[in-house]
């Protein structure tokens, strides 16, 4: 499609989710408080005349507030984690399951993946979109879809030797681990398994990374990205040229903003990334805050595709850290924390090896009995809830109490020392 | 019941933190008679018997360690060959489950310390079985 044809669709479909949503209140009040009508918009730069829609929008209409179609057209409910106890809460009709999968056929195709591919799916299912979602798209390519989820290497393994995986779908971390295990059990993944790409997301990594898992699986690594609050995974993917994300601008109006001013920035400089989701039926999102930080490559790929490129994700403008593929905000786990007697408020999170995470907390002097038994059950509880919190599990170290910093924000709370 | 306090520290398991507590004992001018570790993983306990345990208690929380007093059983033992084996089967047939246990010989008087629930209720069994509980000053004074 020439660029013309791509943007006057934009500009259509745009048009047309302004005016589904003047059915949704939370969206009315907002169009009736700056005067904004659907005909007022003429081209897609007045998209800056719309407003924003941030997470926190998302939770304060938790569950179903920002619905755009009734309850009976909604054939799947995803969720995605956020900073207080309550998940967004996104909502997709059966064209929005259809449309989402073929979107990421396309990008399947785009690096050359077939029918013939047998496409195994290391990612987690349930209310994780990267999981399901993979699945449906490599399925309307016709691969044979293996849906492993992640974990048991062993299992993995089998399955990619008895049945000649071609293709997985992995996170970086759960890639390098695999590598390693591999390398452990003695096997050559060049010469004695079938893979040859690998679909590799859910957390940002570098450039560096890509090589590595590249070079210790044999394979082409694709980069992509993708969040809940759009269509889930397929919103941006790398074609074989691996030099940047196309966005699917006939399904998603993209935006680079400065997160302090939500002024746009110029093409080629970094800013957060703001999406409209301008095909959706049960719940399109307008100006939707990403807080992942980017920038858009104006020039024209390579590969002759019109859809411009994004950058690979260089961080967040908020707190989020981004653990074995889930969500993860500090202030989480404050909250968890605070509800500990036994430990105080202080806590550092120490990001390690490939991806895991250790919490130091602080016991309180008067929680000390002197068995150390009960030290380790606290630990073993704290784990818990933060697991039950965060949907990982991390290690908890019990520290004294005074020996970790006490100032606020994830300069000081946080530790990365990850590989990716 | 007889029983003599054990004074118990938490400390993150990395070197120099013995260290710590010791030095601040040391000026205290507190000695101490027995002392253990148990580290689990990122973090142990030491256990200590000292001459002033009240008092060391508070030197080691003032300068922000927790630490805390318990109630153990402390136990003469004959210095020979079965002994222990004598009260732990003695133990044993009464159930009760020795857990936090250590023990040292001193002036060839070899002592048992037990940390357990219900120290009165085992200091009893342990006195039937003929075997003496030693005070707070007996065992200062060994």
């Amino acid at each position: 499609m020439d660029r013309g044809s791509l943007e006057a669709l934009q500009l259509k479909r745009l048009r047309d989710t302004v005016q589904k949503l003047e059915r949704v209140p939370f969206y009315h009040a907002k169009f009736e408080k700056s005067g904004l009508k659907p005909e007022d918009i003429k081209s897609t730069a007045d998209i800056r005349r719309l407003p924003f829609t941030t997470a926190a929008d998302l939770r304060e209409n938790y569950p179903d507030g920002l619905l755009a179609v009734s309850r009976d057209e909604v054939v799947r409910l995803h969720t995605s984690s956020g900073t207080t106890g309550k998940p967004k809460a996104l909502f997709f009709s059966r064209r929005d399951v259809d449309t989402a999968a073929e979107l990421l056929a396309r990008a399947f195709c785009m690096t050359g993946v077939t029918r013939r591919d047998v496409f195994q799916n290391m990612m987690s299912y349930g209310l994780f979109t990267g999981g399901l979602m993979m699945h449906y798209g490599a399925e309307k390519v016709g691969c044979m879809v293996i849906p492993s989820g992640p974990g048991t290497s062993e299992r993995q393994l089998m399955l990619m030797q008895d049945f000649g995986t071609t293709v997985v779908h992995v996170t970086p971390s759960y890639a390098f681990y695999f590598a390693d295990f591999l390398e452990k059990k003695g096997i050559d993944p060049r010469r004695q398994l079938a893979l040859r790409k690998a679909f590799v997301g859910a957390e940002p990594y570098t450039e560096e990374t890509r090589r590595k898992i590249e070079a210790a699986l044999g394979v082409d690594v694709y980069n992509s990205y993708g969040l809940t609050e759009m269509n889930g995974p397929g919103v941006a993917f790398e074609c074989e040229g691996k030099c940047g994300l196309h966005v699917w601008e006939d399904n998603f109006v993209m935006e680079i903003i400065n997160p302090a001013t939500g002024e746009p920035v110029g093409d080629g400089q970094t800013g957060e990334l703001v999406l409209t989701s301008i095909n959706r039926e049960a719940m399109p999102l307008l100006r939707y805050r990403t807080r992942d930080l980017s920038s858009i490559i104006p020039e024209p790929c390579a590969c002759g595709r019109t859809h411009r490129r994004l950058h690979r994700i260089t961080g967040r403008s908020d707190d989020m850290l981004i653990v074995r593929g889930v969500n993860v905000f500090p202030q989480q786990i404050e909250r968890v924390l605070m509800s500990i007697p036994q430990i105080g408020r202080n806590y550092l999170i120490l990001l390690e090896g490939l991806d895991d995470m250790t919490v130091k907390v602080e016991l309180s002097p008067s929680a000390f009995d002197g068995q150390v038994e009960r030290l380790e059950e606290l630990q073993n509880q704290v784990a818990e809830k933060l697991r039950a919190e965060l949907w990982v599990r991390p290690k908890v170290d019990l520290v004294a109490s005074g020996s970790l910093p006490v100032t606020e924000g994830k300069a000081k709370r946080v530790i990365d020392k990850r590989s990716l | 019941m007889n029983t003599v306090k054990l004074m118990a520290v938490f400390a993150e398991n990395r070197p120099g933190q013995t260290a710590r507590v010791t030095e601040i004992l040391a000026r205290a001018n507190i000695n101490i008679r027995c002392f253990t570790v148990a580290s689990s993983g990122a973090f142990g306990v030491m256990k200590l018997m000292v001459n002033d345990p009240v008092r060391a208690c508070q030197a080691l929380q003032q300068e922000g360690f927790a630490a805390t007093l318990t109630d153990v059983l402390a136990v003469e033992m004959a210095d020979e060959p079965g002994a222990l084996h004598r009260v732990a089967e003695g133990l044993a047939t009464q159930h009760i489950n020795l857990a936090n246990t250590t023990g040292f010989v001193a002036n060839q008087r070899a002592i048992l310390v037990l940390e357990v629930e219900n120290p009165a209720q085992v200091g009893e069994v342990l006195k039937q079985q003929g075997l003496h509980v030693l005070t707070q000053a007996e065992i200062m004074a060994i």
